[in-house]
Protein backbone atom coordinates (compact mmCIF):
# COMPACT_ATOMS: atom_id res chain seq x y z
CA UNK A 1 0.00 0.00 0.00
CA UNK A 2 1.51 3.38 -0.90
CA UNK A 3 2.00 6.23 1.97
CA UNK A 4 -0.90 7.61 3.05
CA UNK A 5 -1.42 11.47 3.32
CA UNK A 6 -1.50 12.39 6.88
CA UNK A 7 -2.55 15.62 6.71
CA UNK A 8 -6.64 15.12 7.31
CA UNK A 9 -5.23 14.44 10.94
CA UNK A 10 -3.75 17.67 11.69
CA UNK A 11 -6.62 19.40 9.88
CA UNK A 12 -9.23 17.60 11.51
CA UNK A 13 -7.92 18.40 14.84
CA UNK A 14 -7.36 21.64 13.96
CA UNK A 15 -10.92 21.92 12.70
CA UNK A 16 -12.46 20.35 15.40
CA UNK A 17 -10.68 21.56 18.54
CA UNK A 18 -10.93 25.22 17.46
CA UNK A 19 -14.58 24.81 16.75
CA UNK A 20 -14.99 23.28 20.18
CA UNK A 21 -13.85 26.12 21.74
CA UNK A 22 -15.93 28.82 19.50
CA UNK A 23 -19.31 26.68 19.73
CA UNK A 24 -18.50 26.57 23.43
CA UNK A 25 -17.83 29.77 23.87
CA UNK A 26 -20.57 30.74 22.10
CA UNK A 27 -22.59 27.91 23.45
CA UNK A 28 -22.53 28.62 26.95
CA UNK A 29 -22.90 33.11 26.90
CA UNK A 30 -26.34 32.11 24.90
CA UNK A 31 -27.31 29.38 26.90
CA UNK A 32 -26.96 31.85 30.43
CA UNK A 33 -28.31 34.69 28.58
CA UNK A 34 -31.47 32.57 27.56
CA UNK A 35 -31.37 31.13 31.13
CA UNK A 36 -31.43 34.68 32.57
CA UNK A 37 -33.88 36.48 30.21
CA UNK A 38 -36.08 33.30 28.22
CA UNK A 39 -37.76 36.14 26.53
CA UNK A 40 -41.21 36.15 25.27
CA UNK A 41 -41.34 33.43 23.00
CA UNK A 42 -39.10 30.61 24.57
CA UNK A 43 -39.81 28.13 22.45
CA UNK A 44 -39.35 29.81 19.01
CA UNK A 45 -35.74 30.78 20.83
CA UNK A 46 -35.28 27.54 21.41
CA UNK A 47 -35.99 26.19 18.36
CA UNK A 48 -33.93 28.35 16.16
CA UNK A 49 -30.73 27.78 18.52
CA UNK A 50 -31.48 24.39 18.49
CA UNK A 51 -31.70 24.75 14.18
CA UNK A 52 -28.19 23.73 12.90
CA UNK A 53 -28.89 20.23 14.73
CA UNK A 54 -32.34 20.11 13.40
CA UNK A 55 -31.79 20.94 10.37
CA UNK A 56 -29.82 18.84 7.55
CA UNK A 57 -26.49 20.06 7.47
CA UNK A 58 -26.55 20.41 3.43
CA UNK A 59 -29.30 23.28 4.67
CA UNK A 60 -26.21 24.70 6.58
CA UNK A 61 -23.86 24.19 4.05
CA UNK A 62 -26.29 25.99 1.53
CA UNK A 63 -26.56 28.70 3.93
CA UNK A 64 -23.11 29.17 4.58
CA UNK A 65 -22.48 29.20 0.87
CA UNK A 66 -24.75 31.92 0.40
CA UNK A 67 -24.07 34.06 3.27
CA UNK A 68 -20.01 33.42 2.32
CA UNK A 69 -19.77 32.86 -0.57
CA UNK A 70 -17.66 34.63 -3.35
CA UNK A 71 -20.77 36.45 -4.41
CA UNK A 72 -22.47 35.77 -0.80
CA UNK A 73 -24.06 38.43 1.48
CA UNK A 74 -20.63 38.96 3.47
CA UNK A 75 -18.58 37.13 0.58
CA UNK A 76 -17.50 40.15 -1.13
CA UNK A 77 -16.68 42.43 2.41
CA UNK A 78 -14.19 39.15 3.29
CA UNK A 79 -12.48 39.53 0.26
CA UNK A 80 -11.70 43.24 1.10
CA UNK A 81 -10.85 42.06 4.08
CA UNK A 82 -8.52 39.70 2.17
CA UNK A 83 -10.32 36.64 4.09
CA UNK A 84 -12.13 34.84 1.31
CA UNK A 85 -13.48 32.02 3.57
CA UNK A 86 -15.05 29.68 1.25
CA UNK A 87 -12.80 26.53 0.13
CA UNK A 88 -10.52 27.37 3.46
CA UNK A 89 -9.49 25.12 6.64
CA UNK A 90 -11.67 28.30 8.52
CA UNK A 91 -14.75 27.78 5.98
CA UNK A 92 -14.39 23.72 7.42
CA UNK A 93 -13.88 24.97 11.07
CA UNK A 94 -16.94 27.62 10.77
CA UNK A 95 -19.37 24.45 9.42
CA UNK A 96 -17.94 22.57 12.50
CA UNK A 97 -18.54 24.68 15.16
CA UNK A 98 -21.94 25.93 14.09
CA UNK A 99 -23.52 22.54 13.66
CA UNK A 100 -21.71 21.69 17.12
CA UNK A 101 -23.10 24.77 18.78
CA UNK A 102 -26.59 23.23 19.86
CA UNK A 103 -25.04 20.96 21.42
CA UNK A 104 -23.31 22.97 24.27
CA UNK A 105 -26.03 25.23 23.81
CA UNK A 106 -28.84 22.43 25.03
CA UNK A 107 -26.09 20.98 27.17
CA UNK A 108 -25.23 23.87 29.11
CA UNK A 109 -29.04 25.36 29.35
CA UNK A 110 -29.96 22.04 30.87
CA UNK A 111 -27.05 22.57 33.45
CA UNK A 112 -28.57 25.93 34.23
CA UNK A 113 -31.65 25.35 34.57
CA UNK A 114 -30.40 22.41 37.44
CA UNK A 115 -29.10 25.40 39.72
CA UNK A 116 -30.72 26.25 42.83
CA UNK A 117 -31.62 29.40 41.44
CA UNK A 118 -31.65 31.05 45.43
CA UNK A 119 -27.92 30.35 45.31
CA UNK A 120 -27.41 32.72 42.21
CA UNK A 121 -29.72 35.42 43.68
CA UNK A 122 -27.71 35.07 47.33
CA UNK A 123 -24.69 36.43 45.55
CA UNK A 124 -26.08 38.83 43.72
CA UNK A 125 -27.92 40.34 46.74
CA UNK A 126 -25.00 40.17 48.27
CA UNK A 127 -23.42 42.74 44.94
CA UNK A 128 -21.98 40.16 43.03
CA UNK A 129 -21.87 41.61 39.47
CA UNK A 130 -23.86 39.59 36.67
CA UNK A 131 -20.22 38.26 35.19
CA UNK A 132 -19.23 37.21 38.60
CA UNK A 133 -22.36 34.99 39.74
CA UNK A 134 -21.30 33.10 36.05
CA UNK A 135 -17.74 32.96 36.38
CA UNK A 136 -17.72 32.10 40.22
CA UNK A 137 -20.85 30.16 41.18
CA UNK A 138 -23.18 28.93 37.74
CA UNK A 139 -20.39 27.30 35.48
CA UNK A 140 -18.59 25.94 38.35
CA UNK A 141 -21.56 24.50 39.96
CA UNK A 142 -22.73 23.40 36.12
CA UNK A 143 -19.59 21.65 35.06
CA UNK A 144 -20.68 18.52 34.78
CA UNK A 145 -23.06 19.30 32.41
CA UNK A 146 -21.14 21.82 31.11
CA UNK A 147 -18.05 19.24 30.29
CA UNK A 148 -20.60 16.64 28.67
CA UNK A 149 -21.49 19.15 26.23
CA UNK A 150 -17.83 20.19 24.81
CA UNK A 151 -17.62 16.53 24.32
CA UNK A 152 -20.72 16.27 22.09
CA UNK A 153 -19.36 19.45 20.10
CA UNK A 154 -15.99 18.07 19.99
CA UNK A 155 -17.21 14.56 18.64
CA UNK A 156 -19.39 16.23 16.55
CA UNK A 157 -17.29 18.91 14.83
CA UNK A 158 -14.73 16.05 14.15
CA UNK A 159 -17.32 14.37 12.38
CA UNK A 160 -18.84 17.24 10.20
CA UNK A 161 -19.48 15.84 6.66
CA UNK A 162 -22.04 17.35 5.14
CA UNK A 163 -21.88 20.92 5.19
CA UNK A 164 -17.79 21.01 5.12
CA UNK A 165 -17.74 19.36 1.82
CA UNK A 166 -20.01 22.29 0.37
CA UNK A 167 -18.27 25.23 1.84
CA UNK A 168 -14.60 24.06 2.30
CA UNK A 169 -14.27 21.49 -0.65
CA UNK A 170 -12.43 18.68 -0.58
CA UNK A 171 -8.95 19.70 -0.79
CA UNK A 172 -5.74 17.66 0.09
CA UNK A 173 -3.78 19.12 2.56
CA UNK A 174 -5.68 22.34 2.81
CA UNK A 175 -9.21 21.22 3.70
CA UNK A 176 -9.58 17.38 3.63
CA UNK A 177 -11.11 16.46 7.60
CA UNK A 178 -10.94 12.89 7.85
CA UNK A 179 -14.43 12.18 7.41
CA UNK A 180 -13.45 13.76 3.94
CA UNK A 181 -10.34 11.47 3.57
CA UNK A 182 -12.82 8.53 4.31
CA UNK A 183 -15.38 9.79 1.61
CA UNK A 184 -12.70 9.32 -1.36
CA UNK A 185 -10.79 6.96 -0.51
CA UNK A 186 -14.32 5.06 -0.37
CA UNK A 187 -15.28 6.24 -3.42
CA UNK A 188 -11.95 5.56 -5.19
CA UNK A 189 -11.63 2.03 -3.57
CA UNK A 190 -9.09 2.42 -1.39
CA UNK A 191 -10.42 0.51 1.43
CA UNK A 192 -7.63 -0.01 3.28
CA UNK A 193 -7.09 3.48 3.59
CA UNK A 194 -10.55 4.75 4.29
CA UNK A 195 -10.15 1.53 7.30
CA UNK A 196 -7.07 3.07 8.41
CA UNK A 197 -8.79 6.59 8.51
CA UNK A 198 -11.91 5.18 10.26
CA UNK A 199 -9.85 3.85 13.00
CA UNK A 200 -8.43 7.41 13.35
CA UNK A 201 -12.01 8.60 13.73
CA UNK A 202 -12.94 6.23 16.22
CA UNK A 203 -10.04 6.29 18.20
CA UNK A 204 -10.10 10.38 18.23
CA UNK A 205 -13.55 10.45 18.94
CA UNK A 206 -14.69 7.79 21.26
CA UNK A 207 -11.05 8.48 22.84
CA UNK A 208 -11.74 11.90 23.11
CA UNK A 209 -14.78 11.46 24.54
CA UNK A 210 -13.86 8.50 27.00
CA UNK A 211 -10.64 10.43 28.23
CA UNK A 212 -12.71 13.63 28.87
CA UNK A 213 -15.29 11.56 30.92
CA UNK A 214 -12.20 9.71 32.93
CA UNK A 215 -10.48 13.58 33.48
CA UNK A 216 -13.70 15.21 34.64
CA UNK A 217 -14.82 12.55 37.16
CA UNK A 218 -12.48 14.94 39.55
CA UNK A 219 -13.03 18.14 40.00
CA UNK A 220 -9.56 19.74 37.84
CA UNK B 1 -39.71 24.70 -29.40
CA UNK B 2 -36.60 22.51 -28.52
CA UNK B 3 -38.62 19.23 -29.18
CA UNK B 4 -40.33 20.75 -32.16
CA UNK B 5 -36.98 20.45 -34.16
CA UNK B 6 -36.32 17.17 -33.33
CA UNK B 7 -39.62 16.34 -34.03
CA UNK B 8 -39.42 15.72 -37.64
CA UNK B 9 -35.97 12.97 -37.48
CA UNK B 10 -38.45 11.39 -34.42
CA UNK B 11 -41.60 10.66 -36.60
CA UNK B 12 -38.66 9.24 -39.45
CA UNK B 13 -38.58 6.64 -36.99
CA UNK B 14 -37.56 6.15 -33.68
CA UNK B 15 -34.76 2.98 -33.48
CA UNK B 16 -36.40 -0.06 -35.18
CA UNK B 17 -34.38 -2.79 -33.84
CA UNK B 18 -35.73 -6.10 -32.96
CA UNK B 19 -35.77 -4.69 -28.79
CA UNK B 20 -37.76 -1.87 -29.59
CA UNK B 21 -40.75 -3.59 -31.58
CA UNK B 22 -41.05 -5.78 -28.56
CA UNK B 23 -40.48 -2.66 -25.62
CA UNK B 24 -42.99 -0.63 -27.55
CA UNK B 25 -46.19 -2.94 -26.43
CA UNK B 26 -44.61 -3.49 -22.62
CA UNK B 27 -44.14 -1.29 -19.57
CA UNK B 28 -40.94 -1.68 -18.27
CA UNK B 29 -38.19 0.95 -16.02
CA UNK B 30 -34.64 1.79 -17.08
CA UNK B 31 -32.02 3.01 -14.22
CA UNK B 32 -29.64 5.06 -16.50
CA UNK B 33 -26.58 5.78 -14.92
CA UNK B 34 -24.66 8.67 -16.50
CA UNK B 35 -21.82 11.08 -16.64
CA UNK B 36 -22.87 14.55 -14.94
CA UNK B 37 -21.73 16.63 -18.15
CA UNK B 38 -24.63 14.41 -19.58
CA UNK B 39 -27.30 15.65 -17.29
CA UNK B 40 -28.78 18.06 -19.56
CA UNK B 41 -28.77 16.50 -23.09
CA UNK B 42 -29.87 13.32 -21.57
CA UNK B 43 -33.05 15.24 -19.84
CA UNK B 44 -33.95 16.05 -23.59
CA UNK B 45 -33.33 12.73 -25.02
CA UNK B 46 -35.14 10.93 -22.26
CA UNK B 47 -38.60 12.93 -22.31
CA UNK B 48 -38.13 12.20 -26.47
CA UNK B 49 -37.70 8.56 -25.59
CA UNK B 50 -41.12 9.01 -23.33
CA UNK B 51 -43.12 10.23 -26.15
CA UNK B 52 -42.10 7.97 -28.69
CA UNK B 53 -42.24 4.60 -25.72
CA UNK B 54 -45.03 6.10 -23.17
CA UNK B 55 -45.19 2.56 -21.11
CA UNK B 56 -40.80 2.92 -20.64
CA UNK B 57 -40.05 4.55 -17.54
CA UNK B 58 -36.65 5.50 -17.74
CA UNK B 59 -34.59 7.64 -14.54
CA UNK B 60 -31.67 8.84 -14.53
CA UNK B 61 -28.47 8.67 -11.71
CA UNK B 62 -26.25 11.14 -12.67
CA UNK B 63 -22.57 11.85 -10.80
CA UNK B 64 -18.84 11.35 -11.59
CA UNK B 65 -18.56 8.22 -14.10
CA UNK B 66 -16.08 6.99 -11.49
CA UNK B 67 -18.17 6.99 -8.54
CA UNK B 68 -20.92 5.78 -10.48
CA UNK B 69 -18.67 2.53 -11.72
CA UNK B 70 -17.62 1.64 -8.22
CA UNK B 71 -21.70 2.41 -7.09
CA UNK B 72 -22.22 -0.37 -9.95
CA UNK B 73 -19.82 -2.07 -8.48
CA UNK B 74 -20.93 -2.68 -5.46
CA UNK B 75 -24.77 -4.18 -6.95
CA UNK B 76 -26.19 -0.57 -7.50
CA UNK B 77 -29.44 -1.59 -9.87
CA UNK B 78 -28.02 -0.17 -13.01
CA UNK B 79 -29.38 -1.36 -16.27
CA UNK B 80 -27.52 1.23 -18.67
CA UNK B 81 -24.04 2.80 -18.37
CA UNK B 82 -22.90 6.09 -20.02
CA UNK B 83 -19.44 7.26 -19.03
CA UNK B 84 -17.21 10.08 -19.98
CA UNK B 85 -13.99 7.93 -20.11
CA UNK B 86 -13.11 4.52 -21.25
CA UNK B 87 -11.40 3.86 -18.17
CA UNK B 88 -14.31 3.00 -15.61
CA UNK B 89 -16.28 1.22 -18.39
CA UNK B 90 -13.21 -0.70 -18.89
CA UNK B 91 -12.99 -1.58 -15.23
CA UNK B 92 -16.53 -3.04 -15.43
CA UNK B 93 -15.95 -4.88 -18.50
CA UNK B 94 -12.68 -6.56 -16.88
CA UNK B 95 -14.92 -7.99 -13.65
CA UNK B 96 -17.46 -9.39 -16.28
CA UNK B 97 -20.24 -6.69 -15.18
CA UNK B 98 -20.94 -5.59 -18.69
CA UNK B 99 -23.26 -7.47 -21.38
CA UNK B 100 -21.28 -9.14 -24.07
CA UNK B 101 -21.29 -6.94 -27.23
CA UNK B 102 -23.18 -4.05 -25.77
CA UNK B 103 -20.48 -2.03 -24.78
CA UNK B 104 -19.91 1.04 -27.97
CA UNK B 105 -18.99 4.49 -28.03
CA UNK B 106 -21.67 6.84 -28.56
CA UNK B 107 -20.11 10.62 -28.32
CA UNK B 108 -17.31 13.00 -28.14
CA UNK B 109 -15.82 16.43 -26.23
CA UNK B 110 -13.77 18.39 -25.96
CA UNK B 111 -11.86 20.13 -22.50
CA UNK B 112 -11.78 24.01 -22.08
CA UNK B 113 -10.46 26.35 -19.60
CA UNK B 114 -13.42 28.31 -18.40
CA UNK B 115 -14.04 32.15 -16.47
CA UNK B 116 -16.55 34.10 -14.90
CA UNK B 117 -18.17 36.10 -17.75
CA UNK B 118 -18.06 39.36 -15.61
CA UNK B 119 -14.40 38.54 -14.94
CA UNK B 120 -11.66 41.23 -16.15
CA UNK B 121 -10.12 39.29 -19.30
CA UNK B 122 -6.71 38.97 -17.64
CA UNK B 123 -6.77 34.77 -17.98
CA UNK B 124 -6.68 34.36 -21.94
CA UNK B 125 -4.72 30.94 -22.23
CA UNK B 126 -3.07 28.45 -19.72
CA UNK B 127 -0.16 29.93 -19.03
CA UNK B 128 -1.91 32.21 -17.35
CA UNK B 129 -3.26 30.39 -14.55
CA UNK B 130 -0.36 30.78 -12.72
CA UNK B 131 -0.85 34.45 -12.05
CA UNK B 132 -1.00 35.48 -8.45
CA UNK B 133 -4.81 37.09 -9.07
CA UNK B 134 -6.07 33.14 -9.89
CA UNK B 135 -6.54 31.59 -6.70
CA UNK B 136 -8.24 28.98 -6.66
CA UNK B 137 -8.85 26.47 -10.00
CA UNK B 138 -11.92 24.10 -10.00
CA UNK B 139 -11.27 20.73 -11.02
CA UNK B 140 -13.48 17.81 -11.04
CA UNK B 141 -11.48 15.15 -8.44
CA UNK B 142 -8.62 13.37 -11.02
CA UNK B 143 -9.28 10.24 -9.42
CA UNK B 144 -12.93 9.86 -9.56
CA UNK B 145 -14.28 12.79 -12.28
CA UNK B 146 -12.95 12.07 -16.01
CA UNK B 147 -13.09 15.51 -16.76
CA UNK B 148 -10.44 16.02 -13.71
CA UNK B 149 -8.46 13.32 -14.75
CA UNK B 150 -8.06 15.19 -18.42
CA UNK B 151 -7.38 17.98 -16.90
CA UNK B 152 -4.40 16.99 -14.69
CA UNK B 153 -3.50 15.21 -18.20
CA UNK B 154 -3.60 18.56 -19.99
CA UNK B 155 -1.79 20.39 -17.05
CA UNK B 156 1.07 17.88 -17.27
CA UNK B 157 1.46 18.04 -20.75
CA UNK B 158 1.27 21.47 -20.21
CA UNK B 159 3.88 21.49 -17.30
CA UNK B 160 2.19 23.43 -15.25
CA UNK B 161 0.60 20.90 -12.71
CA UNK B 162 3.33 21.28 -10.24
CA UNK B 163 3.13 25.08 -10.19
CA UNK B 164 -0.69 25.01 -10.29
CA UNK B 165 -1.13 22.39 -7.24
CA UNK B 166 -2.01 24.79 -4.00
CA UNK B 167 -4.50 26.41 -6.58
CA UNK B 168 -6.35 23.33 -7.11
CA UNK B 169 -9.71 22.85 -6.10
CA UNK B 170 -11.18 19.50 -6.94
CA UNK B 171 -14.67 18.94 -7.19
CA UNK B 172 -17.00 16.10 -6.94
CA UNK B 173 -18.11 16.33 -10.65
CA UNK B 174 -17.58 17.95 -13.59
CA UNK B 175 -20.88 20.00 -13.17
CA UNK B 176 -19.99 21.49 -9.58
CA UNK B 177 -16.94 22.58 -11.34
CA UNK B 178 -18.87 24.96 -13.61
CA UNK B 179 -20.73 25.93 -10.60
CA UNK B 180 -18.10 26.82 -8.46
CA UNK B 181 -16.64 28.83 -11.68
CA UNK B 182 -20.38 30.35 -12.61
CA UNK B 183 -20.53 31.75 -8.27
CA UNK B 184 -17.13 33.23 -8.92
CA UNK B 185 -15.96 30.60 -6.30
CA UNK B 186 -12.79 29.72 -8.29
CA UNK B 187 -10.66 32.35 -10.67
CA UNK B 188 -10.80 29.82 -13.39
CA UNK B 189 -11.85 25.92 -14.07
CA UNK B 190 -11.39 23.15 -16.81
CA UNK B 191 -15.04 21.75 -18.12
CA UNK B 192 -16.07 20.18 -21.02
CA UNK B 193 -16.82 22.17 -24.15
CA UNK B 194 -20.84 21.48 -23.75
CA UNK B 195 -20.47 22.45 -19.98
CA UNK B 196 -19.04 26.07 -20.60
CA UNK B 197 -21.62 26.56 -23.96
CA UNK B 198 -24.72 25.35 -21.76
CA UNK B 199 -24.06 28.35 -19.63
CA UNK B 200 -24.54 32.51 -19.77
CA UNK B 201 -22.31 32.89 -16.70
CA UNK B 202 -19.09 31.28 -17.89
CA UNK B 203 -16.70 32.47 -20.77
CA UNK B 204 -14.63 29.83 -22.96
CA UNK B 205 -10.62 31.48 -22.81
CA UNK B 206 -8.87 28.30 -23.92
CA UNK B 207 -9.40 24.91 -25.46
CA UNK B 208 -6.87 21.83 -24.67
CA UNK B 209 -5.59 20.89 -27.60
CA UNK B 210 -6.63 17.01 -28.00
CA UNK B 211 -2.96 15.97 -28.11
CA UNK B 212 -2.52 17.21 -24.68
CA UNK B 213 -4.92 14.63 -23.09
CA UNK B 214 -6.57 11.13 -24.29
CA UNK B 215 -8.91 11.80 -26.42
CA UNK B 216 -12.31 12.06 -24.41
CA UNK B 217 -14.84 9.77 -25.62
CA UNK B 218 -18.10 8.45 -23.57
CA UNK B 219 -18.91 4.88 -23.64
CA UNK B 220 -22.16 3.44 -23.39
CA UNK B 221 -22.72 -0.18 -22.18
CA UNK B 222 -26.14 -2.49 -20.99
CA UNK B 223 -25.09 -3.93 -17.49
CA UNK B 224 -24.99 -7.80 -16.99
CA UNK B 225 -27.21 -7.42 -14.07
CA UNK B 226 -30.31 -5.23 -16.04
CA UNK B 227 -32.96 -6.21 -15.29
CA UNK B 228 -34.55 -5.69 -18.21
CA UNK B 229 -31.88 -6.07 -20.95
CA UNK B 230 -34.29 -5.50 -23.88
CA UNK B 231 -35.74 -2.34 -22.64
CA UNK B 232 -31.76 -0.99 -21.76
CA UNK B 233 -30.88 -1.97 -25.33
CA UNK B 234 -34.07 -0.24 -26.62
CA UNK B 235 -32.97 3.21 -24.80
CA UNK B 236 -29.25 2.40 -25.68
CA UNK B 237 -30.13 2.51 -29.20
CA UNK B 238 -32.63 5.08 -29.21
CA UNK B 239 -29.18 6.74 -28.37
CA UNK B 240 -27.87 6.68 -31.34
CA UNK B 241 -31.04 7.50 -33.42
CA UNK B 242 -31.07 10.72 -35.26
CA UNK B 243 -33.40 12.27 -33.05
CA UNK B 244 -31.07 11.67 -30.21
CA UNK B 245 -28.36 12.89 -32.33
CA UNK B 246 -29.81 16.31 -33.40
CA UNK B 247 -30.10 16.48 -29.39
CA UNK B 248 -26.49 15.69 -28.70
CA UNK B 249 -24.82 17.97 -31.53
CA UNK B 250 -27.01 21.23 -30.42
CA UNK B 251 -25.74 20.72 -26.60
CA UNK B 252 -22.16 20.62 -28.59
CA UNK B 253 -21.22 17.12 -28.89
CA UNK B 254 -19.44 15.16 -31.16
CA UNK B 255 -21.13 11.72 -32.44
CA UNK B 256 -19.53 8.76 -32.94
CA UNK B 257 -20.14 7.65 -36.38
CA UNK B 258 -22.73 4.60 -35.71
CA UNK B 259 -21.37 1.25 -37.31
CA UNK B 260 -24.25 0.10 -39.99
CA UNK B 261 -25.82 -3.02 -38.95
Amino acid sequence: MPPIDLSPLGISLRVALLATLISGLAGVLTAYRFYRRPGRHPALADTLLLSPMLLPPTVVGLLLLLLFGRRGLLGPALETLGLPLVFTWQAAMVAAAIVAFPLVYRAARGAFEQLDPQLLDAARLDGAPELDVLLHIALPLARPGLLAGLLLAYARALGEFGATLMVAGNIPGQTQTIPLAIYLATETGATGVALFWAAVAAMLCLGGVFLGRWLGRSPL
Amino acid sequence: MLLATALPALTQGPPQSADCDRVRQKSGRVLVAAAASLQPALQETTALYRSAFPRQEVSSSFAASGVLARQIEQGAPVDLFLAAAEGPMDRLQRQGLLEPGSRRSLLTNQLVLITPRSAPATIRRFADLTQASVRRIAIGEPLTVPAGDYARQTLRSLRLWERLQPKLLPLANVRAVLTAVELGNAEAGLVYRTDAQGSERVQTVAIASPHLHTPIRYPLAVLRRSSDPQAARCYADFLQSPAAQIVFRRFGFGLVPVPSR
